[in-house]
């Protein structure tokens, strides 16, 4: 038996992924997905793919049941309110339906909205994912290969133009010539030596809100990256007075509290790579968020002077970040714009809300660098 | 077709079981699947063929998944036909397979002989596949997505037909000439050239206008409430000839599962009392007698929050057995009020079998509760009613009064658990608006899928819909005009 149902799921997720998309925001400032990796699976609530119908409201029906227990035993929680606490009503058409997929898939989502920076092959070693693709169709071939409607195609072709089709027996019967089959190209997938910095400011003047903002937009920023290059690298640098590199997991949870010295984390940045990330032979992408309020002018002087001569040269790259709220009146952004002579490889992006992550990580990738 | 010849014998033993105890069954064909076909086969509602829609592939996520965590299994699926097709899951173990095999004659026998089955299409695989071949015939003419957005339309109101009527009454046909009359106007005769002039083309409109009203206005007068609004919305919307077509299949699908919506209870009930029976009494062999308890007690198990239908069914099977043979029933028993005389009845009037063959025959969920559910039943087997606490946000225990649980009971059996929707009038307010009734049974409707079903409906009356119905006890009338919602006390 054919399962003809992989012709309905496929239909049911592609829907699914539609609606994902048209409402992709919501799921991108979505905090508790991170720490999450890629295969892990994600419940999302979807609206409207539920089938609504006249139904009654469960929270109000009662029930049977059977088994032990007292009058006022509790045998299970309630529905959540459909819709939102108290709303139930002023948004119609609503009905959420939670479906699962893996964080992978909602990157490739994601993909749709961003360009992927074009990493360049650098060095010999460990450039390429090889994988074929049925593409073509040929006229040799193994028999494994062979493409039936193709081939029985060109057999009709040849019986009607032979003047041999008799439509009343219609018997095709292919010969050597007709045989068609399958070719397949091989495909680079893009694997290259690339390595992305991630620096994250952890210093006391931000916010929990504002480092939430942060671990979103990095959390995205790897995701994506993640699902769509095999083999790229992630370095995790927090910095405040002082700069570290960090794991991931630390990178996604700590907090802690100090002055602010950006300088110290691209200095950290730049000095990794000079070891370890040469840059003939590496894509260098550089992220740093912070809320834009730096120790001194005079460690952003020096910041100005770290990404002019030494990061700025040598990374595909640098994007900042900076998360503004109302309390901070961060200036690193402004300076980094009145100083740094307009370089196409150094973009700037405020981000206000977690609602503004999508559009930030707009910013960084809509050119595909 | 997998059928591997070591369940042939198994079969064909359990089917002489089975005719022996008196079982009445179609021929069953069997065959055998991996655990992907049936859940595909499952999520299609248990046929192999049916039309497309992103629905089943839902459906089959939702068991592929809860599968694989380990949440569920299926074993067995039968499809009420003639002959009956039964689908086993490989690599069972053979006493599961047994189990399973007698399980099925048992449904065999209760479609075949079940009171509310008898109307029901016995050819449905080949009528499934011809659905599917009539549904995939419109994707090719007007497109995947215009066709599966209309299925969307109709499945919403899918539950909304009258499951009594095909006992009670002919099923009407749309008739052609009804929609004929409608806008047929006499003219008089005229050449070509003069028929703009003998004929004017406002006058005609005009005319038929007015014929329209004259036809909305009778059929006004002569209209009686009705339940089966998918036959209402087919002879009397405004629908092209492909979407009414297509809300007809969604209907005789639907009618074809009424039935075993209806008798849920009984049916697995039935089935487990009979592989039980025939487990214990003749299949079973002594390795087999821990495989066997391990797998009937988990089809038996029950959670707190439900009911398990396999379970209530067989044990109100069971007492009625021996209620039966033990002449606990009649005047006689009814009024003794010796509680001990009572318990210790036996007059030894052995008519059990005979008689839950006869219920079997001639009951629905709804009357099997009603006439059979005691209140020794009900303190035996340790019913009660739940409801839910706002404060807490938790469903507890409320009440283990028999008389409460018997109505709770039978509330929630009442139309499948939804609520009794009735078209009321197709010409509401005197402009063809559809006026649709809740009958109020103490539960309300759930407010925003109330909507979205209005919603629905519009697209398929193109005229404004309402609905009555009650909210926090007060009646109202909800009605979408094609914009928006509005919702307006009633006195």
């Amino acid at each position: 038996m054919v399962l003809s149902i992989e012709q309905d799921l496929s239909r049911f997720k592609k829907i699914v992924k539609n609606k994902i998309r048209k409402d992709l925001n919501r799921y991108i400032s979505h905090s508790e997905l991170i720490g999450k990796k890629g295969k892990q699976l994600v419940r999302i609530p979807v609206n409207e793919i539920d089938i609504p119908d006249f139904r009654y409201d469960r929270n109000k029906q009662k029930g049977v049941g059977q088994g032990e227990g007292d009058i006022g035993e509790p045998i299970g929680v309630g529905e959540p309110e459909e819709g939102g606490n108290g709303k139930a009503g002023d948004r119609p058409g609503e009905h959420i339906l939670e479906v699962e997929i893996t964080l992978e898939e909602l990157a490739s989502i994601l993909s749709e909205e961003l360009e992927l920076p074009r990493i360049v092959p650098k060095s010999e070693k460990g450039l390429t994912a090889e994988r074929a693709k049925y593409t073509g169709i040929n006229k040799t071939g193994p028999e494994s290969l062979k493409h039936f409607k193709r081939t029985y195609k060109q057999a009709l072709r040849r019986h009607i133009l032979t003047g041999s089709y008799d439509p009343d027996n219609p018997l095709i019967v292919p010969i050597p010539e007709d045989k068609r089959y399958r070719t397949f190209k091989l495909k680079l997938n893009p694997f290259s030596q690339a390595v992305i910095f991630l620096m994250m400011d952890i210093s006391g003047s931000i916010g929990e809100n504002e480092k939430e903002i942060v671990r979103l937009e990095t959390f995205w920023i790897d995701t994506w990256l993640r699902a769509n290059y095999k083999g790229i690298k992630t370095r995790y640098i927090v910095h405040e007075a002082i700069a570290k590199e960090v794991s991931r997991e630390t990178f996604f949870s700590l907090s802690t509290s100090g002055g602010t010295l950006i300088s110290t984390a691209y200095e950290l940045c730049y000095d990794i790579i000079m070891r370890e990330h040469y840059p003939a032979d590496w894509n260098i992408y550089v992220f740093h968020f912070s809320d834009g309020d730096n120790w001194s002018r005079e460690d952003t002087s020096k910041c100005i002077r770290i990404l002019s001569d030494n990061l700025l040269p040598i990374s595909n790259l640098v994007g900042y970040g900076q998360v503004e709220s109302s309390q901070s009146g961060g200036r690193f952004i402004d300076e980094l714009k009145e100083e740094i002579i307009s370089r196409d490889n150094l973009l700037l992006s405020r981000i206000n809300s977690k609602e503004a992550v999508l559009d930030s990580l707009k910013e960084f990738f809509g050119k595909g660098k | 077709m997998r059928f591997p010849t070591e369940l042939k014998k198994i079969k064909y033993e359990l089917e002489k079981h089975a005719e022996k105890m008196g079982l009445d069954f179609f021929p069953v064909v069997f065959e055998v699947v991996e655990f992907d076909e049936m859940n595909a086969i499952a999520s299609r509602g248990g046929f192999p063929t049916r039309y497309p829609h992103w629905r089943f592939g839902m459906e089959y996520e939702r068991l592929s998944k809860s599968y694989a965590y380990g949440l569920h299994k299926i074993y067995e699926m039968v499809i009420n036909n003639d002959p009956c097709y039964a689908y086993l899951l490989e690599g069972n173990n053979i006493v599961d397979q047994k189990i399973v095999i007698a399980h099925v004659y048992a449904h065999c026998d209760f479609f075949k002989n079940n009171f509310w089955f008898q109307k029901t299409n016995r050819k449905m695989m080949d009528e499934m596949a011809n659905h599917a071949s009539r549904i995939w015939k419109f994707i090719e003419k007007y497109g995947y997505e215009k066709v599966e957005k209309f299925i969307d339309i109709c499945l919403s109101i899918e539950n909304l037909i009258d499951v009594h009527s095909v006992h009670f009454s002919g099923r009407t046909q749309v008739s052609e000439s009804d929609a004929d009359a409608r806008i047929k106007v006499d003219r008089l005769r005229s050449k070509d050239y003069m028929e703009s002039f003998i004929n004017p083309p406002e006058f005609i409109a005009g005319m038929r206008k007015k014929k329209e009203d004259e036809l909305a206005k009778k059929k006004e007068m002569r209209f009686t409430p009705q339940k089966d609004i998918l036959q209402f919305l087919i002879e009397n919307a405004r629908l092209q000839k492909w979407e009414q077509d297509i809300l007809s299949v969604i209907r005789e699908e639907s009618y074809y599962f009424a039935p075993q919506g209806q008798t849920k209870i009984m049916n697995e009930g039935w089935a487990s009392y009979w592989h039980s029976k025939i487990m214990t009494s003749k299949a079973l062999n002594d390795a087999e007698i821990i495989d066997y308890a391990d797998h009937h007690s988990g089809t038996l198990g029950v959670r707190p929050g439900s009911i398990n239908p396999y379970k209530l069914g067989l044990e109100l099977f069971r007492a009625i057995e021996e209620r039966w043979n033990k002449g606990k029933f009649g005047t006689e028993y009814m009024e003794c009020e010796d509680y001990e005389e009572k318990r210790k009845w036996d007059k030894k009037t052995g008519l059990g079998m005979e008689k839950i063959f006869e219920v079997r025959k001639t009951h629905n969920d709804i009357t099997f509760i009603d006439d059979f559910l005691t209140p020794e039943f009900c303190l035996e087997h340790k019913l009660f009613v739940y409801s839910y606490n706002n404060e807490k946000n938790v469903y507890e225990i409320s009440d283990r009064e028999f008389r409460n649980i018997k109505s709770q009971l039978l509330l929630s059996l009442t139309n499948f658990g939804k609520p009794v929707i009735l078209v009321d009038s197709s010409n509401y307010k005197n402009r063809g608006e559809l006026l649709l009734t809740h009958n109020f049974s103490g539960a309300e409707l759930n407010a925003l899928y109330a909507k979205s079903t209005l919603e629905n409906i519009y697209k398929i009356w193109q005229k404004p819909v309402n609905i009555h119905t009650r909210i926090n006890d007060i009646k109202v009338i909800m009605t979408f005009d094609g914009e928006k919602h509005e919702t307006s006390t009633v006195q």
